[in-house]
């Protein structure tokens, strides 16, 4: 299960002294000036979606998905993830990082390890270790160190470490930021096979928008600071997806870079 | 052996062959008497009569063993108490003056007061040797704690790591590639103040031998207990070094 509903759910960041001035800030609460990063997001995502969710840099995105990680607390409004409330991070809940989310000191084996720590049977905690390192084709890499990876490599082995204890959801944070373009490429198809696999809910926050539209089920287009949900639509075209030959697919990606503020995009 | 490997013994070889024939020259001179700069000869056959009759081993394993006890407390209680303090911020803002106000008092300034607590014999020299290495390791490692990547606190939340597992897994492997070179910093001066601690309280060691000889006028044998002081000196930072290389703790340099 993973039915993720959020609720007229708002952010204010109090503004610190150093930070530069910006345009979106309330003056009136209180004494202090506040930051306005969400403001009365109400978003419902189904069980085994996968949904991306685009928007200007500095948006508000990585907070929303971060509130529901259980990483900080909604200033107002709630978050609830199978009619259970979100009061701290989980491994219900995995929050996949934009780089460096294994932990260095540690093998790929150890990283992988971290959530089945607890288990009883050792011989079947191993079992599943190597079944997951070999859904991500890491098997042979159990020793080494994330530093002796790839870039690629890394992000497989921290999906291998977030999938091995049975999420109901994975929040992905840009989690193929920085690398080239081909190995992009594949980790989406990666990422597809995966999500066909287990169908889990997936919430995948990307700038790219043939990203999202040749990997989503739905995707969700925030404005600017502070974010409120501009698009949200379903797509509903069976992978693999060439946007080049099906027009529908042409046609809302030309729509998302017009709302994105982006006039000639090719 | 590789060419490099070559090289690199040979070249510092050369450096104290170099050395040596200064002294040689220095000495030969005649600016001071032989008495007051003992030549190389006159070193050589000093150490030889130490090594002979145990002295030099006697001394040099009298000034280990304080160092090794006091520097060994100083692990001990420095390193945990500045995890703790590290993790624990209202306790690090309490007491971080007060630490910072202990710094840098020498420890030679307590020797007064270490042999009035502790009277004479080792226990003194072992408190100095302590607090020498106690406040660098303590303030390196609280520095240490505070500059964790937060990333991975909220993977250890993620996983939902009780208190005791972040320690064990986050704070005390993530702390470790900068508390390497804080031991090897704390050891070097722990070996400088053993020196300087044996002068006062105690009837062993390599700083009793160099005070010992002093006083009857053996200046060669001075010079031997400096050349032991140095040695030592080296092999306990190698040791140190060799420790920093093991794979685990060396995660940051890569």
């Amino acid at each position: 299960m993973g039915h993720i509903q959020v609720c007229a759910l708002s952010k204010k960041y109090m503004e610190r002294r150093t930070a530069p001035r910006t345009v979106n800030c309330s003056p009136d609460v209180g004494q202090g000036r506040y930051l306005d990063v969400l403001n009365d997001i109400n978003l419902h995502f189904e069980d085994g979606e996968l949904v991306c969710l685009l928007g200007p840099s500095g948006c508000g995105k990585t907070t929303l998905v971060r509130i529901i990680a259980g990483f900080e607390q909604p200033t107002s409004g709630s978050v609830t993830i199978d009619g259970k409330q979100v009061k701290g991070p989980s491994s219900n809940h995995i929050f996949v990082f934009q780089h460096n989310g294994l932990l260095p000191w540690m093998t790929v084996w150890d990283n992988v390890r971290l959530g089945l720590r607890h288990m009883s049977d050792r011989e079947q905690m191993n079992d599943r270790i190597r079944e997951y390192l070999d859904i991500v084709n890491l098997t042979g890499f159990e020793h080494h160190y994330p530093h002796q990876l790839s870039g690629g490599m890394q992000r497989r082995a921290e999906l291998a470490r977030a999938l091995v204890v049975n999420p109901d959801v994975l929040l992905m944070d840009e989690p193929f930021a920085g690398l080239d373009f081909l190995t992009r490429l594949k980790m989406r198809e990666e990422i597809i096979n995966m999500h066909e696999y287990f169908r889990k809910t997936i919430l995948f926050i990307t700038h790219d928008i043939e990203e999202a539209l040749v990997m989503a089920d739905r995707m969700v287009v925030f404005s600017d600071r502070p974010a409120e949900v501009r698009m949200d639509l379903k797509l509903n075209c069976s992978h693999p997806r060439d946007f080049t030959k099906e027009s529908a697919l042409e046609d809302l990606r030309r729509s998302v870079y017009m709302e994105l503020g982006v006039h000639y995009a090719l | 052996m590789s060419r490099d490997r070559v090289r690199g013994l040979l070249l510092p070889l050369l450096a104290f062959l170099v050395f040596g024939g200064l002294w040689e020259i220095v000495s030969s001179l005649g600016i001071w008497p032989p008495s007051a700069f003992p030549s190389p000869r006159r070193a050589a056959i000093g150490m030889w009569e130490l090594i002979a009759d145990g002295t030099l081993l006697k001394h040099s394993v009298a000034s280990l063993f304080r160092v090794t006890a006091g520097f060994y407390l100083a692990v001990v209680l420095g390193v945990p108490l500045g995890m703790m303090l590290g993790w624990w911020k209202t306790g690090q803002l309490m007491f971080n003056s007060i630490i910072q106000f202990l710094r840098p008092i020498s420890p030679l300034a307590w020797i007064p007061l270490a042999m009035l607590w502790f009277g004479i014999g080792d226990k003194p020299a072992v408190f100095l040797i302590f607090l020498s290495s106690f406040f660098p390791l303590l303030v390196n490692t609280v520095s240490a704690v505070n500059r964790i990547n937060s990333l991975y606190f909220q993977v250890a939340a993620n996983f939902n790591f009780n208190r005791l597992e972040t320690f064990s897994l986050i704070i005390f492997p993530a702390i470790l590639p900068a508390v390497m070179p804080a031991l090897r910093i704390s050891l070097g001066i722990a070996w400088l103040v053993v020196v300087a601690a044996e002068m006062i309280a105690v009837k062993s060691g390599l700083g009793y031998l160099i005070l010992d000889s002093r006083n009857a006028l053996r200046m060669d044998y001075v010079v031997d207990a400096m050349i032991a002081i140095g040695i030592i000196g080296i092999c306990l930072d190698r040791i140190i070094v060799k420790l920093t290389r093991i794979r685990s703790v060396s995660w940051g340099s890569v």
